[in-house]
């Protein structure tokens, strides 16, 4: 199935006058950058909200199916909505555990049942999704997870500790990865996936805060908690399959999210015009010598990445070490991102020493609380230090 | 308008043939012993070599085909001179493509028995430099009997060199003279010593010389200033080539060098540094080849002038960086003139000097970037 051009063109138009009139005003407060910050609850207000009216305007889930709340169209005019939704600068469709891993996940291979109770609600923004994979004592082992679930009766007894759960203080479900059988040969073999909900006895959540002093993720303690039987996902021992599935969505190597701004992208365009009213030694600071120089180099960092995607589509011009600029790309992007974060605040002169909730702070204190987060990436999803390791193993072939 | 702006990167059959043939070629004609063999000759290449290249018709490849040239464009030559910088083949390919294409911009349409002449493999070269700066302006001059007065610094390949392009000012304007190597007494070329042994440049004495013909008005100053963007596109693919050999060098030897019983490639201290090169090693290519797919036979234009200043800018440091680590991590043996580490290291500090420096090129690029209205 493909759109024809035209048809596309007219919905980027309405899209485009959509987003001109129903962009919400400035909300007063900072608005997270990713859906790994929200931190409050005028934030999550705000958003579902947001997301609420891009749902009922026809713009998210565009390529889900109509019976559960999505639009049976083309997946081609999700990608307009969402670039003209990037384009105009608006906010995050927050809800993105739910819109890009367990939805989609719930459409490929779930029940009839599951798609009817789940999929509108993620949606139209009501029922929030966490994720609970990670554990505190095995952060990127995902095949090493700990936390027990026994059978009995029509219930799983859940005991154990999950950590970096996104909203998980606001979610209601989580899909929710534990060890059903220690004695399996196969640690991967043990594991079993539930769509679990969270107001059920025995379990709580504890926000953690963050280096920014805010909040986004919470460390989700199950102690004896009961969850019904049917929540289970496939069978017992299809934990792992069924994971590295989710993952698949959640690094866009799988299609089918329903769609939306999952982050806000800064780009060096940013910087600059957030630079534009700065002084430095009497005069802007985009005449400083020193400081064009440095600004020229993250526009060629910037510049470098995206054309390292281009040629990576190039057979003959990536001949040499295949995987270089695929598996490259994450280190990449995220290392350059916390270097032209820390210039940012570099460059505001004696206000980079401002922070959020000062009212002199350059654009609110928006870059330094970016910088902060921006960690988020160098260290989530595998360590810029581990992604080194293994690019010098799987791409260089140098000794482990 | 972004300022990443454009990041159009094509690359053609015909390109990808070539880079084929080229990497062939180089394989089996320049393997390192005969590279190495050249490197304390006078004349620094292999002759058959050379002809061997000319007949494979690298030389006319960017040339008009009235000239008797392939008229591939400028940017079809990119991916020969990237493999040359792999295997760190030196010969006058870059002194003299760039020469053909500063007469044919400068004088379009004339001077074609020459550009014949370099298609066929008459060495040609720009002399354009008279001290250290890339950014100063010509003294190079004629005096009242219309001879030239001057002395010309690091002018490439001088030493074969058929045909001279001299650059100079004529009432403050920029112009070229063109000189045939029969103008010129030997003992006006004062060959220099250079620290990449691949290649040889000479200091030429101009005074007294009368052009056999002058080129002025106003195509000169763009037809300058666009070779001198091509120059920087070709040594940073030359430099995106070595660094990327330069890389695998490296790496062999983290494979196969032990020290306290381990592989010292298992080391992350080697390990990340090395990752790091090749990240940067892969830009360069991206640049060099986003380059090569902005450059036609027309003026340049601005993006064109960004992709060849940034392919510079960072092949530059690229190669500056690998062949500085090349050195520390062979250890001891780093240390030696028989490993090659210091050819790439060598190669570095004549690549980052030629058509201008990174800095240079950062310079002019936050003026194109950040000062655009």
């Amino acid at each position: 199935m493909t759109a024809p051009q035209n048809e596309l063109d007219a919905f980027r138009a309405d899209v485009s006058a959509w987003l001109r009139d129903n962009r919400p005003a400035d909300p007063g407060f900072l608005l997270p950058q990713t859906f790994m910050e929200v931190g409050s609850d005028e934030q999550l207000d705000f958003l579902r909200e947001w997301q609420y009216k891009v749902w009922s305007a026809g713009y998210l889930g565009l390529a889900w199916p109509k019976a559960y709340g999505g639009g049976g169209m083309d997946p081609a005019f999700q990608s307009v909505a969402d670039q003209e939704m990037r384009r105009a600068g608006v906010p995050i469709c927050f809800n993105v555990i739910g819109l890009g891993w367990a939805g989609p996940l719930i459409n490929d291979i779930g029940t009839e049942e599951e798609k009817a109770k789940y999929l509108k609600g993620i949606l139209s923004g009501e029922d929030i999704w966490c994720q609970g994979f990670s554990e505190p004592d095995h952060g990127s082992d995902l095949g090493n997870a700990q936390t027990r679930a026994v059978r009995e009766g029509d219930e799983y007894v859940v005991n154990g500790t999950k950590i970096w759960t996104t909203m998980g203080n606001y979610a209601k479900y989580m899909i929710l990865l534990v060890r059903t059988d220690p004695e399996a040969q196969r640690k991967y073999d043990g594991l079993s996936f539930f769509l679990a909900p969270m107001a059920v006895p025995g379990v709580e959540t504890r926000p953690i805060r963050k280096l920014t002093g805010e909040y986004g993720f919470t460390e989700t303690f199950f102690t004896d908690a009961r969850i019904p039987a049917e929540c289970l996902m496939g069978e017992e021992g299809d934990g792992w399959k069924i994971a590295m599935k989710t993952l698949q969505y959640e690094r866009g190597a799988e299609a089918g999210a329903a769609g939306g701004l999952a982050f806000v992208r800064i780009v060096i365009d940013d910087l600059v015009a957030g630079l534009a009213g700065v002084r430095r030694d009497g005069a802007p600071v985009l005449e400083d010598p020193l400081l064009r120089d440095q600004l020229v180099r993250l526009v060629m960092e910037e510049k470098a990445i995206a054309l390292g995607d281009r040629r990576a589509a190039i057979a003959p011009l990536a001949t040499d070490y295949p995987l270089s600029l695929p598996l490259s790309h994450k280190l990449r992007w995220t290392e350059h991102t916390r270097r032209m974060r820390q210039f940012a605040i570099n460059a505001q002169g004696a206000d980079g020493a401002r922070y959020v909730g000062d009212d002199d702070a350059l654009a609110g204190g928006f870059w330094q609380r970016a910088y902060l987060n921006s960690f988020s990436a160098t260290i989530g999803g595998g360590t810029s230090q581990v992604q080194a390791n293994i690019i010098a193993e799987h791409v260089l072939g140098l000794p482990k | 308008m972004s300022l990443t702006g454009n990041t159009r990167i094509a690359f053609s059959e015909e390109q990808a043939m070539l880079l084929d043939v080229a990497r062939e070629f180089c394989r089996a004609k320049a393997p390192r012993e005969i590279v190495r063999a050249q490197l304390e000759t006078p004349r620094g290449y292999d002759p058959d070599t050379w002809q061997a290249m000319v007949e494979l018709g690298w030389t006319a490849i960017a040339l008009p085909e009235s000239a008797g040239g392939s008229a591939l464009g400028p940017g079809s030559v990119v991916p020969v001179f990237e493999a040359m910088g792999r295997a760190m083949l030196g010969t006058p390919l870059l002194s003299t493509t760039l020469a053909g294409q500063l007469l044919g911009r400068a004088a379009p349409g004339m001077h074609e028995e020459v550009l014949a002449d370099i298609a066929t493999g008459a060495v040609a070269t720009i002399a354009a430099l008279e001290g250290g700066d890339w950014g100063a302006a010509p003294q190079c001059h004629l005096d009242d009997d219309g001879r030239l007065v001057g002395s010309k610094r690091l002018v490439g390949d001088a030493h074969v060199a058929a045909y001279f392009l001299v650059v100079l000012a004529v009432e403050e304007a920029p112009a070229l003279a063109l000189l045939r190597r029969e103008q010129l007494d030997p003992s006006r070329i004062r060959e220099s010593e250079l620290i990449d042994q691949t290649r040889r440049a000479a200091t030429v004495d101009v005074t007294g010389v009368e052009p056999l013909a002058l080129i002025v008005g106003p195509a000169v100053a763009p037809a300058l200033r666009d070779v001198e963007l091509l120059g920087a596109l070709y040594v940073a693919a030359e430099a995106a080539g070595s660094a990327a050999a330069c890389l695998d060098t490296t790496v062999d030897y983290l494979k196969t060098r032990k020290q306290f019983g381990k592989l010292i490639g298992s080391y992350q201290a080697l390990k990340h540094p090395a990752v790091e090169i090749l990240c940067e090693v892969d830009s360069s290519r991206s640049f060099v080849y986003h380059g090569a797919t902005l450059v036609g036979d027309g003026a340049l234009d601005r993006d064109a002038e960004i992709a060849c200043r940034m392919a510079k800018a960072q092949a530059t440091e690229t190669l500056c960086y690998a062949g500085d680590r090349a050195v520390q991590f062979h250890g001891g043996m780093g240390f030696t003139y028989e490993c090659d580490a210091q050819l790439y290291i060598r190669r570095a500090q004549w690549v980052q000097q030629q058509y201008g420096d990174a800095q240079h090129h950062r310079k002019r690029l936050a003026g194109l970037l950040l000062d655009a209205a």
